[in-house]
């Protein structure tokens, strides 16, 4: 039953834990107990319907969303009420959104500095020569100074990736990275996220891209009600869906 | 070049004659048999209306009270002998609004042609030609400073000078405070401070000093933590709901009850009752700018790692006071006009000075002549404020777009 | 699933116990019960500086409202000018609910005026006449941009330039103006009253019977129309008709008559009331004026073409279409000016229009309790304004619910 691949990651050390994790808004049961790990390394893709609980799952992770039971460890901390394990957890999780949530009133390249520099106390020339080597790596160095309205969606997710490494996190967490995004400007940011991942960072990544899902995942996640219904390789996931509620998503969105 | 000459081969048709006159009228005064009765009831309207007023304001009206109280209009009863320190405090800021005006430009330049605007009507008034001069002399210091700061742009480093003109403006207001007030033998006590420039420092103070005090109340307001946001809003509220007259009238009469080893100066007191009070209404204003700020803004901020307070300063406060200028614009014209109540409590404030004035034997039965006088200057800087408002309001409008 | 289970099983360290420091539900409530206690302290340093301030001004503070020799039940022994009942051996409470029922008086007199005046302006401010336009934004202009307190006395200067009662100005007989104020006819009930009274709800009743005939006729026939078209003209012709058999008049008019001091009968307004109602209705008419022309300008120039191109008239457009878009825009803005309207009305103390402020202040110069009646007149204050928010957050609930209903 072990492909080679699941054999290397048994060897790695898990680095996000989560444990029985059960979240509430109101009395609306979003999350009701979610139970898995992650491995360093580890490539992700989290789909499921919308309301599902995909999105409020990784929010969790580096605490926008507060977990009401269970436990979650990143990297061998807990995410508690204890501020310095937050504040430690957020440096290490580097976050996308759905909306790219660029600060409007601050140049891509003051997007990207503000991090190091407000949190890790950085020289500022070395956060912008940081800086600079990051939009080159998401190839848009010629919009530094320009302000996010001035750059297309694409471009803004893109700086919005780079503001997210300026960090030098270990996970990325991207919720729905494409989703916002016109068809034509979709597969710039893919490539972005394929660089990173053969750059072997862990991502977790919640998306409908299933070609990037097949692709790129070590591993996919089916997520429907607040529970985990399927989690298994793309191979197996795509080919032999296990439960029949997957099936059902899965025909659906690539007759999409 | 290909445009043009295609351009020029084909005609251009004028459109059907809409400019000149007649067919001007036509369209706006006569269009329909109602709109032309309108223009004529208007047109009596009009000519009942002016035929009152102008053949009051150049037969009848004495305006003489005017030029023979100028000074008292300006400055109150402020001694002749130190007036040169309001000069002072004049031509420093000139000199920062020219400077200012020259490295921000933009909407920056815009204001500063309104206040000079302001500075050349002054100088039209029938005052001494030395006052005249001078305040001719202070706009033409601001225009001498821009020109001077523009035109060297490229031999100093921006940022650098911006700091130090920041630094500047910030400093200039307790220097102007300290300059006007005197130490010692010189010192020009309260009491003195007088007509335009007492009501124009009451608005400044209480725009400047109640802007902290906003700010934190509008955060306040909008914060998770229930004994900090119901205390805001009990505040907010509170002055919100009640007079400024009675804020003032309780500054006067109640402050020195709670406070009774310490002797507060009648305007300072003045002073704390507007700062509260326009506290309140600056945390409205401010709390509506922080409204517009997108949720996902503060998890952006989280999620880069930065905690509630930088998250406030950095991302959050930048943007919700840059939406909010035109608004405070606004509180700063209603509270230019609201410091006029002062004169209630007894101070002489613009319009306190005119009722002194109109109190003096000498121009006994004047009331009219007076009060149009002053109403005449409230105008003056209500409207040219509204002016800047609205230029603020167009450029940022064009910028968030 | 089972070995990833075990796996992390190991990994997951014990909860280890968070130092209350670092802890954010504690750091939450420290935090509060640190503030609170600063206001709790900062309140005891000035109630104890109060206590000594009164001290030194040798007044004991009386806030014991309930008790029967609070000093507002001593005789207030000052007069009042105008009001409703009050002599001078009236009780401190008496005066100052006079001066409440003067407040209300010229805030509600105010703000109807205002609204009219506002909307005039501001609809006028719309017309396509250039010139009518223009009036109505040189009103605007001018009026807004000048303190009201100095347009208050103004008013009051100019009244009292006004000729003295002997050569007041006479308008139709009937309305006459001096510099004591405007003397006005009064509508005057006689015993005919009762009668026109039946005659009124007579005509109501036929009018409730059409109106419910035209409107099961215009469902009958589906077609959109004025329901009251037959009620309106039918109640009025009884109404009229009843006016002239009721013997005697059922209203007379009660004219001014100029007296051995001044004008009797008939109705008045005091020169002080006069001069803070034209400043407070002309002041915030102004301001309701551009409120109004903003609303129907905010509604988009796209529902007015879409409304023309399905054939409605000018009229119908405004009506259907403009109307029930704009007010829901215009009534919060207009609302907070009625509030200032009425806060406004305290400046009646500048020209000595017996409002609570001034009463209030009178009060405190005389029994030197300057707290309690503070406390009194902010009181009044706050009951208004929070009232008056509170009726327009359900109405603006109502409004929303009504138009997401939908």
């Amino acid at each position: 039953m072990l492909t080679e691949k699941e054999t290397d990651t048994e060897n790695r050390e898990p680095i996000i834990v989560c444990e029985d994790v059960h979240k509430w808004y109101d009395d609306f049961h979003v999350l009701k107990g979610i139970t898995t790990s992650f491995q360093k390394g580890e490539r992700a893709v989290i789909c499921g319907p919308s309301g599902s609980g995909k999105s409020t799952f990784i929010r969790t992770i580096n605490r926008l969303e507060e977990h009401q039971r269970g436990r979650i460890l990143v990297d061998g901390i807990e995410l508690t009420n204890d501020l310095r394990n937050i504040d430690i957890i957020r440096r290490e999780v580097g976050m996308v959104f759905q909306q790219f949530n660029l600060f409007p009133h601050l140049t891509n390249l003051q997007n990207i500095t503000l991090g190091p520099v407000r949190v890790k106390k950085m020289p500022k020339s070395e956060a912008e020569n940081m800086a600079l080597a990051l939009l080159e790596r998401v190839d848009i160095q010629e919009q530094a100074h320009k302000f996010p309205a001035e750059i297309s969606g694409g471009q803004q997710q893109r700086v919005a990736i780079a503001r997210a490494l300026a960090m030098e996190p270990k996970i990325m967490l991207f919720d729905e990275p494409t989703s916002a995004l016109d068809p034509e400007m979709i597969s710039e940011v893919l490539d972005v996220m394929r660089e990173l991942a053969r750059s072997g960072m862990t991502m977790l990544v919640v998306t409908h891209e299933m070609g990037f899902a097949r692709e790129v995942a070590d591993r996919v996640l089916f997520f429907d009600e607040g529970v985990i219904i399927e989690d298994a390789p793309p191979a197996d996931f795509f080919d032999n869906p296990q439960s029949e509620r997957t099936k059902l998503f899965i025909s659906q969105t690539l007759q999409h | 070049m290909n445009m043009d000459e295609h351009t020029q081969h084909i005609e251009t048709l004028k459109p059907p004659a809409t400019q000149g006159v007649v067919p001007w009228m036509k369209e706006n005064l006569f269009s329909t048999w109602f709109n032309t009765l309108l223009t004529g009831l208007a047109i009596v309207f009009l000519y009942v209306i002016l035929k009152g007023i102008l053949t009051w304001v150049f037969t009848e009206a004495n305006w003489q009270v005017i030029p023979a109280n100028l000074q008292l209009f300006t400055v109150g009863t402020y001694p002749r002998a130190e007036i040169w320190r309001v000069w002072c405090i004049l031509t420093l800021l000139s000199a920062l609004v020219g400077i200012s005006a020259g490295i921000w430009r933009g909407l920056t330049f815009r204001v500063s042609v309104g206040i000079a605007c302001v500075l050349l009507c002054l100088a039209v008034l029938p005052f001494e030609l030395t006052t005249r001069a001078g305040f001719l002399g202070c706009a033409l210091l601001m225009a001498a400073a821009f020109s001077l700061i523009h035109f060297t742009k490229q031999w100093h480093p921006g940022s650098q000078l911006r700091h130090w003109i920041l630094g500047t403006w910030v400093l200039s207001f307790p220097v102007m405070m300290v300059t006007l007030h005197g130490f010692g033998e010189n010192a020009v006590p309260t009491t003195n401070w007088g007509g335009l420039l007492l009501t124009l420092i009451l608005a400044v103070v209480g725009i400047v000093l109640c802007f902290p005090l906003g700010v934190l109340l509008a955060i306040g307001r909008r914060s998770s933590l229930p004994a900090i946001k119901w205390a805001s809003t009990v505040y907010i509220e509170t002055i919100r709901g009640v007079p400024l007259i009675t804020i003032l009238f309780m500054a006067n009469l109640i402050i020195p009850i709670f406070l009774p080893d310490v002797e507060l100066d009648k305007v300072l007191r003045a002073m704390m009752g507007i700062t509260f009070f326009s506290a309140a209404y600056m945390a409205e204003n401010v709390r509506g700018g922080l409204q517009s700020i997108p949720r996902g803004q503060y998890e952006a901020a989280q999620a880069v790692g930065l905690n509630y307070r930088k998250t406030m300063q950095y991302i959050v406060l930048p943007q919700a006071l840059r939406s909010v200028i035109p608004t405070i614009v606004g509180q700063f014209i209603a509270l230019f006009k609201d410091t006029s109540l002062v004169t209630i409590i007894g101070l002489l404030d613009l319009l306190g000075i005119a009722r002194g004035v109109m109190s003096n034997p000498d121009w006994l039965g004047l009331q009219a002549e007076i009060y149009l006088f002053a109403a005449g200057i409230y105008f003056t800087f209500c409207y040219a404020m509204s002016y800047i408002s609205r230029q603020i309001e167009a450029a940022l409008g064009v910028d968030t777009d | 699933m089972d070995e990833t289970k075990n796996g992390t099983a190991e990994h997951i360290a014990q909860t280890q116990k968070i130092p209350f420091w670092r802890d954010v539900r504690v750091l939450r409530v420290l935090f509060q019960v640190l503030f609170l206690g600063g206001i709790v302290l900062l309140a005891a340093l000035l109630y104890t500086n109060m206590l000594r301030g009164l001290d030194k001004l040798g007044v004991t503070l009386d806030v014991a409202f309930w008790n029967e020799d609070n000093f507002l039940q001593n005789e207030a022994g000052f007069a009042i000018s105008e009001g409703i009942r009050y002599t001078p051996a009236d009780s401190y409470m008496r005066a100052f609910w006079v001066g409440v029922v003067n407040t209300l008086k010229v805030s509600v007199i105010g703000i109807a005026c205002a609204t009219l005046l506002g909307l005039f302006a501001g609809v006028t401010r719309l017309s396509k006449n250039w010139l009518i336009s223009n009036i109505a934004a040189a009103y605007v202009e001018c009026f807004r941009n000048i303190p009201l307190l100095l347009q208050i006395l103004f008013w009051y200067a100019i009244i009292r330039k006004l000729p003295r009662v002997r050569e007041s100005l006479d308008f139709f007989g009937g309305v006459f103006i001096n510099q004591r104020g405007i003397y006005l006819p009064a509508p005057q009930p006689t015993s005919g009253l009762k009668m026109w009274g039946i005659f009124l709800g007579i005509g109501l009743i036929i009018a409730v019977i059409l109106y419910i005939v035209r409107w099961r006729q215009l469902q009958q026939m589906e077609l959109p129309g004025f329901r009251a078209k037959w009620a309106l003209p039918a109640f009025l012709a009884v109404a009229v008709l009843g006016w002239f058999l009721t013997q005697p008049t059922p209203l007379t008019l009660d004219l001014p008559v100029l007296q051995r001091f001044n004008f009797e009968g008939g109705m008045s307004l005091s020169a002080e009331f006069a001069a803070l109602l034209i400043g407070l209705v002309v002041y915030t008419g102004a301001f309701i004026a551009e409120i109004v022309r903003a609303g129907i300008q905010a509604v988009a120039k796209g529902q007015r073409e879409a409304a023309k191109s399905v054939g409605l008239n000018d009229a119908q457009t405004l009506r259907l279409v403009v109307l029930p878009q704009a007010i829901p825009i215009i009534v919060p803005p207009v609302t907070s000016q009625y509030l200032n309207l009425a806060k406004n009305s305290s400046l009646a103390i500048a020209v000595g229009f017996p409002d609570l402020f001034s009463i209030g202040e009178t009060m405190m110069n005389q029994t030197g309790q300057s707290i309690p009646v503070f406390g009194l007149i902010m009181a009044s204050y706050l009951i208004m304004s929070l009232t008056t928010s509170a009726a327009m957050n359900w109405y603006n609930q109502r409004l929303h619910i009504n138009r997401t209903g939908r």
